[in-house]
C-alpha cells in the first residue's frame, strides 16, 4: 500500500499518527493527536459518559448527562424539554448551542487540516523516500499570523457572529412574549414568521408600509444633505465671499455636535404643545393654529426630513470642498477657452467630476440612512402612533420599528425576521459597492 | 455692478444659512441658564441668567455618575479597540496566510450586520455571565463591534504604506514587534487618530445598547441619562437636560472640530476603502 494511503487511514482515526508512524515527524503528530485528546477529554469529563459505561446509568437522557458537545447539540435541536424555573433555558440552550458548533467547527477544521497534512507528508515519503520539512523559524513565521489573530478571533465570534446566527435562528422559532424562558419553553416553527409576515394582513401591510417610507426617507435624506452641502460649499468657494472661513466654522457645527443631543433639542423645539418655534411664530402672526410639527402623519415626516437636513448637509459640504480644494482648474479654463458658458462648465464638467468622487460617500450614506434608528426615534419616537399599523408610526423606519417590536413586544422572532430582511438589504448594496472599487481586488 | 449684486445675494444666502444653524444652538445654549424649569415656562430669550440649572443636575441627578460611567466606557473603549483594530490590520496587510481573503472577506459581511440587532442574543450570554448592568459589558461590545470595519479602514491605510521599510528592518535583525512599534505605529498616526477619536466619541451618544444592558440608575451612560430626563417631562426638566446637554457638547464639539481633518479623511476613506 502507498504510504500517503496509509499515512490518511491512520491520521483519520487517531490525529497524527500519520505523521507520527509513517512519516515520523514526532512532534507534529503529537500536536495533532493532542487536539483530539483534548476535544475527547472535553466530552468525556463534562458529562457522566463513565457512569454510563460503569452501568450506574440505566437510561442515558443527553440532556442531563450529555457531554460539553453532545449536551450543546441536543439543546440546539431540541430548545430544552423541561419548561419553568430549574428546567430547561431555551435561548441559552440556543445560545449554548451555537457556541458548541462553533467550537466543533474549529475541531473539524483541525481534523481536515491533519487529514490534509498526512497527505502531504506521505506522498512526499512515496516520491523522495524522505520528509524534509521547512526549518523551525519558517514554520514558526507561518504559524505567527494565526496565533496573533486568535484573541481577534475568538472575541468576533463570541459577540460578533453568534448573536448573529442567534438573531438568524430566532426567526425560526416562536420566541416572543408568550414564550419567555425560563418560565415557557420555545420551540422550532420553521418558516412560520416568515409566512405570517407575508400573509397576515395586518402584518404584511404595516411592513409595506413601512418598507415604503423607509426607502422614500432613504433617498430624500440623503440627496437632500447632498444638494444642499454642493450648494453651500459651491457658494463658499466662489469668488465673491469674504470671511469664507467663518461662515464654515458656523456650518460644520450640526456635524460636530452630538447628533442625539441635536435631535433632542430639535424634538423639544418643534413640540406642537409647548414648542417655542410655534409660540414664535404664533407671536409674529404667521399662523394662527400650532402647527402639529411631529404628530401629524405627513407634517412629521417632512419634518424628520428637514431636521435631518441641518443635520447633514454640512458633512457633504466638507467633503465637497475639499474634493474641490484638490481639482484641476485647468480643465474648466479650457472648457472656458472652447466657449463654454459657466453654466455649462459646471453642468457637463464640474458636477459629473464632483459627483463621481463623491459616490461612494453617497452609496455609504445611504446605507446609513436606511438604518438611521437615532434620526427617528429620538425626533418622533416614530410617531405619531398608526392605529393600522402593528406596533408602527407613521414616521417608524425598519430598524426603529424592530426595535419597539423587540423592546416594547418582545416579539422577538418576528423582529428577527425583519433583521434577516435587513441584512440582505444592506449586504447587496455594500458587496455591490464594494466590488466597483479596486480594494476587493487587492486582497 | 453686477459683481456687487452677486455677492450680495450670496452673502445673504449664506448669512440666512448661518442663522438657520445657529437658532437651535443659541437657544439650547440660553435655556441650560434660564431661570424657568419646563418647556413652557422658559421663553425663547431669558429675562435674566441663572447656574441654578447646573446645580440640580448635580444635586438631583445622578449626573456626575452617568458622566463617569460614559467617561470610562469611551476611554477603554477608544484604548482597546485601537490596538485590537490596529494588531489585527497589520498582519492582514502584512502577512501571507492560508484563509486570509476568506477572514477579510467574513469580516466585511459581518461589519454590515448593525450591532443592536444582536441585542436579544448579547443580553442573553451577559445574564448568563452575569455581566449585565456592567459598564465592562459595553465596552466588549463596542470593542468586538468596531474591529471588523475599521480593520478594513486601517488595512488600506497599511497597504499604501511601502513595505520595502519594514522588509530592511527584518533584515537589519528587528523582530516583528519591534518592527511594529517603531515602524508601523508611528507611520499609521493619522489612521490611529482617527480610530482613537471616533471610538472615543462613540459612545458618549450611544444609547440602544446601555439601555438594553444597563437597568439601575447609578450605572447608566448620559446618553440613557439625558433621554430619561426629557421624555414625558419637557415641562420639568426641560432647562436640566439643556445645562446637562450643555456640558457634554461642548467638549466634544470641540474634540470633533480639532481632529475634524482626521475624521473627515478617515471618513472618505471608509468609503472608498482604498
Amino acid at each position: 500500500m502507498k504510504k500517503k494511503v496509509c499515512s490518511v487511514i491512520l491520521s483519520s482515526i487517531f490525529w497524527g499518527s500519520g505523521q507520527f508512524f509513517i512519516s515520523k515527524k514526532k512532534i507534529r503528530g503529537l500536536l495533532f493527536f493532542g487536539a483530539q485528546v483534548l476535544m475527547l477529554a472535553i466530552e468525556l469529563l463534562t458529562g457522566y459518559w463513565f457512569n454510563w459505561f460503569a452501568g450506574q446509568i440505566d437510561y442515558f437522557d443527553i440532556g442531563i448527562y450529555g457531554g460539553y458537545f453532545t449536551k450543546g447539540l441536543w439543546g440546539l435541536i431540541t430548545l430544552g424539554t423541561t419548561p419553568g424555573v430549574g428546567g430547561d433555558h431555551s435561548t441559552l440552550l440556543l445560545i449554548n448551542g451555537i457556541i458548541t458548533l462553533i467550537v466543533l467547527m474549529a475541531f473539524a477544521g483541525v481534523y481536515v487540516w491533519n487529514i490534509h497534512d498526512a497527505y502531504k507528508l506521505g506522498k512526499q515519503l512515496d516520491e523522495k523516500g524522505i520528509v524534509i520539512l521547512p526549518p523551525g523559524n519558517i514554520q514558526r513565521r507561518k504559524a505567527f499570523p494565526y496565533l496573533a489573530l486568535f484573541p481577534v478571533g475568538v472575541i468576533i465570534a463570541l459577540i460578533v457572529f453568534m448573536p448573529i446566527v442567534f438573531s438568524v435562528l430566532t426567526a425560526f422559532t416562536n420566541y416572543d412574549a408568550n414564550h419567555m424562558p425560563p418560565a415557557h419553553l420555545v420551540r422550532w416553527v420553521g418558516f412560520q414568521n416568515i409566512v405570517k409576515l407575508f400573509s397576515v394582513p395586518i402584518w404584511s401591510k404595516t411592513f409595506f408600509s413601512v418598507l415604503i417610507w423607509t426607502i422614500v426617507w432613504t433617498v430624500c435624506a440623503t440627496f437632500s444633505t447632498y444638494i444642499l452641502g454642493l450648494f453651500q460649499a459651491l457658494l463658499l468657494n466662489s469668488r465673491y465671499v469674504k470671511h469664507r472661513k467663518i461662515f464654515q466654522a458656523i456650518y460644520i457645527l450640526p456635524w460636530a455636535i452630538p447628533g442625539m443631543i441635536s435631535l433632542l433639542v430639535f424634538r423639544n423645539l418643534l413640540n406642537g404643545q409647548f414648542g417655542p418655534l410655534n409660540q414664535f411664530l404664533m407671536d409674529i402672526h404667521l399662523i394662527k393654529q400650532r402647527i402639529p410639527f411631529l404628530t401629524d402623519p405627513t407634517i412629521a415626516k417632512i419634518s424628520v426630513i428637514m431636521v435631518n437636513l441641518w443635520l447633514g448637509f454640512p458633512q457633504f459640504m466638507v467633503m465637497l470642498l475639499g474634493i474641490m480644494s484638490n481639482q484641476d482648474t485647468n480643465l474648466y479654463e479650457a472648457a472656458e477657452i472652447d466657449g463654454a458658458n459657466k453654466f455649462q462648465v459646471f453642468a457637463y464638467i464640474k458636477l459629473p467630476l464632483l459627483t463621481l468622487a463623491t459616490a461612494p460617500l453617497i452609496v455609504m450614506n445611504l446605507a446609513g440612512n436606511f438604518n438611521a434608528f437615532g434620526s427617528i426615534y429620538f425626533l418622533t419616537n416614530g410617531g405619531p402612533t398608526n392605529p393600522s399599523y402593528q406596533f408602527a408610526g407613521d414616521t417608524d423606519i425598519l430598524i426603529s420599528w424592530i426595535y419597539k417590536l423587540t423592546l416594547d413586544q418582545r416579539m422577538y422572532s418576528m423582529a428577527a425576521v425583519m433583521n434577516i430582511l435587513i441584512f440582505i438589504f444592506i449586504a447587496v448594496v455594500s458587496v455591490w459597492n464594494f466590488r466597483r472599487t479596486n480594494a476587493f481586488k487587492e486582497i | 455692478m453686477k459683481n456687487k449684486i452677486y455677492s450680495f445675494l450670496v452673502h445673504l444666502e449664506l448669512i440666512i444659512m448661518a442663522i438657520l444653524v445657529l437658532v437651535p444652538i443659541i437657544w439650547i445654549v440660553l435655556s441650560a441658564f434660564n431661570p424657568g424649569n419646563g418647556l413652557a415656562t422658559s421663553s425663547l430669550i431669558p429675562q435674566s441668567l441663572t447656574l441654578d440649572n447646573f446645580r440640580r443636575l448635580f444635586v438631583e441627578t445622578n449626573y456626575g455618575l452617568w458622566f463617569l460611567n460614559s467617561m470610562s466606557i469611551a476611554v477603554l473603549n477608544a484604548i482597546l479597540s485601537v490596538i485590537l483594530i490596529l494588531i489585527t490590520a497589520w498582519i492582514m496587510s502584512r502577512f501571507k496566510f492560508k484563509g486570509k481573503k476568506a477572514s477579510l472577506m467574513t469580516i466585511l459581511l459581518l461589519s454590515m450586520f448593525p450591532t443592536f440587532l444582536s441585542m436579544a442574543a448579547l443580553y442573553t450570554l451577559y445574564l448568563n455571565l452575569g455581566l449585565l448592568d456592567k459598564p465592562i459589558a459595553l465596552v466588549i461590545i463596542y470593542v468586538a463591534g468596531a474591529i471588523p470595519y475599521n480593520v478594513w479602514l486601517v488595512k488600506g491605510y497599511l497597504d499604501g504604506l511601502p513595505k520595502e521599510i519594514d522588509e530592511a528592518a527584518y533584515i537589519d535583525g528587528c523582530s516583528y514587534f519591534t518592527t511594529f512599534r517603531k515602524i508601523i505605529l508611528p507611520l499609521s498616526k493619522p489612521i490611529i487618530t482617527y480610530c482613537a477619536v471616533s471610538q472615543f466619541m462613540m459612545p458618549w451618544m450611544d444609547y440602544i445598547m446601555p439601555n438594553f444592558l444597563l437597568s439601575s440608575d447609578t450605572s447608566k451612560t448620559l446618553a440613557v441619562g439625558l433621554y430619561g430626563l426629557i421624555t414625558g417631562h419637557e415641562n420639568t426638566n426641560f432647562t436640566m437636560f439643556a445645562a446637562g446637554s450643555l456640558i457634554i457638547a461642548v467638549p466634544i464639539t470641540i474634540l470633533f472640530i480639532v481632529f475634524q481633518k482626521n475624521l473627515a479623511q478617515g471618513i472618505a476613506a471608509g468609503a472608498n476603502k482604498e
